[in-house]
């Protein structure tokens, strides 16, 4: 491993928050802009229960990540 | 951002507990990446939930939303910047110890008491908010939700929900400064797109992007707050950290002035992009569910309905990782004025006041009065701490006069800070002026009287020499 090189459980959790992060704000923005497409008339296509789930999952993925890749700094 | 968070954990517990009683050594300056973290997390907090929503109650419109709330945010950067940030890389003391050279330890005392009171007042309304969230997760009529209305318990549950996370918080603040500061960190960032999620799912269930139409209220609205009112809330929220000099502590580690501007990450994510997330939530209750502002409906049943469990969670670890530090600190703030009091025991009392004034929803619903109040109170001594660096030396006054003489009590000090504070109070309470355009005047007056004080002094002591 080079220097330059971050570990691979660093890398992982890395990946992970960042994923994270965007199961957060991602279906919330699709949301948002499908209700707006489909009018009062229409619904989204992603439901906001979808919406809701995913966000909880990416609430549980950010928190067991960023402890993890913050500990590897220490 | 894993070196910022590591940096950002350091500063905060460099903060917590070290070079009290000196000045930072060189070897512990640090750079500016640390701050924009510490700002950024500090100031996106569970009571940010309340203050939008109350925005739209006071009838808050759009212009004065949008445009106000950058201007006084602006303005509060500015003041973070070429105020207190040049004191605090130019002494490089915390805001206590410096008091104390000018004050005395007596009279620091008193104003340690003061800040650990508003400071309880201020965790509990954390706690509050953080109480809200709780409902949803029991069936419906569980626990009764507090309105804005609400100033007293609304119920048994309601007072177990206060005792239980206002227990928790007290225990976690018990195991010091560190732990807190490590989850409210890795937690920043996701709480701030928490934010902006409930904005985004609110904007996608009224059908429209048109922000500007949105914070329009509707016609017949009473305004209570005007344009300058937002200007001056957004201004002085904090006024206590940077006119009142409290953040001397945290920017005495920063290497240059320049650090102030990491102040903007708190203030326009947390208060200005937070703030108007929180008030489309009431927005679409007003619209869609006919609630009526005034009464208004709580963080935690806006927050679930928009986007679910970690809605909640959000509203959770919001509270708990700003009002653990203010517990601790306000626990800190008891042991310096109660002689012989354990750490444990005057963070136990500082808890167990927080949760009394949690239980009381009074104080997180009249926020916006409550931060001016705070402000106006604890703001004027950064006016005598400002007097003392910049103009003592051309107005022939001492600096740090009570170091210099020995005195433990300053009566200078403790004439200039009541005197302005009681006309406030005074002007506050049987006139009507929105608390927050009070903390400049006060600290203004303050200084005044301060330096006016101290000249006559050093008259009177020249005059006893001669």
């Amino acid at each position: 491993m080079t220097p330059e090189t971050k570990p691979a459980p660093k890398t992982a959790a890395m990946f992970v928050g960042i994923l994270a992060l965007a199961g957060t704000i991602v279906p919330p923005a699709i949301f948002m802009v499908q209700s707006i497409a489909a009018g009062t008339d229409g619904s989204a296509a992603l439901s906001l229960d979808t919406v809701k789930a995913t966000m909880l999952v990416s609430a549980v993925a950010w928190f067991a990540a960023a402890p993890f890749w913050m500990k590897m700094d220490g | 951002m894993s070196d910022l968070s590591h940096d950002v954990e350091e500063l905060e517990q460099a903060v917590s507990s070290e070079y009290e009683r000196q000045r930072v050594p060189e070897k512990a300056l640090k750079g500016p990446a640390a701050f924009w973290g510490m700002y950024a997390g500090e100031h996106t907090a569970g009571t940010e939930f309340m203050i939008g929503p109350l925005f739209v109650k006071w009838g808050a419109d759009a212009f004065s939303l949008v445009v106000g709330l950058l201007l006084g945010n602006l303005l509060a950067v500015l003041t973070w910047r070429y105020l207190t940030a040049p004191i605090a890389c130019s002494e490089r003391l915390t805001l206590y110890y410096k008091l104390e050279k000018i004050a005395g330890s007596q009279l620091v005392k008193i104003y340690n008491l003061a800040n650990g009171l508003l400071f309880c007042f201020l965790a509990g309304s954390m706690i509050t908010v953080s109480a809200t969230a709780v409902g949803p997760f029991f069936p419906p009529g569980t626990i009764e939700m507090p309105t804005f209305q609400s100033t007293l318990p609304t119920g048994p549950a309601w007072i177990i929900s206060c005792i239980v996370i206002g227990t928790a918080m007290t225990l976690v603040a018990l195991k010091g400064y560190g732990v807190v500061a490590q989850v409210g960190h890795y937690a920043a960032p996701w709480m701030f797109l928490v934010f902006v999620a409930c904005a985004l799912v609110t904007l996608g269930r009224l059908g429209t992007a048109d922000l500007w139409s949105l914070l329009t209220p509707p016609e017949g609205t009473p305004q209570t707050i005007s344009f300058l009112g937002i200007v001056c809330f957004s201004w002085f929220c904090n006024a206590a950290m940077h006119i009142g000099m409290a953040d001397l502590s945290v920017l005495r580690f920063a290497r240059k002035p320049s650090a102030g501007w990491a102040s903007s990450s708190g203030m326009f994510l947390g208060h200005y992009v937070a703030w108007i997330c929180a008030a489309l939530l009431l927005i679409y209750w007003v619209r869609r569910h006919g609630v009526d502002p005034q009464v208004g409906k709580d963080p935690g049943t806006m927050v679930n309905d928009a986007v679910g469990w970690a809605g909640l969670v959000c509203v959770i670890v919001a509270g708990w990782t700003t009002a653990n530090p203010t517990i601790y600190r306000a626990g800190l703030a008891f042991q310096a004025m109660i002689p012989g009091i354990s750490r444990v025991a005057a963070t136990i009392l500082a808890g167990g006041l927080c949760i009394a004034a949690g239980i009381f929803p009074a104080f997180a619903m009249n926020l916006l009065d409550f931060v001016g109040i705070y402000g106006t109170i604890l703001a004027p001594v950064g006016g005598i701490i400002v007097v003392d660096h910049f103009f003592a030396d051309r107005f022939g006054i001492p600096r740090d006069p009570a170091e210099r003489s020995g005195s433990g009590f300053n009566a200078s000090v403790l004439i200039a800070w009541l005197v302005p504070v009681a006309v406030g109070m005074w002007l506050y309470k049987t006139q009507g002026v929105f608390a927050s355009y009070l903390p400049l005047p006060c600290a203004i007056a303050c200084g005044l009287i301060y330096m006016v004080l101290s000249k006559m002094a050093a008259r009177e002591a020249a005059a006893v020499q001669a």
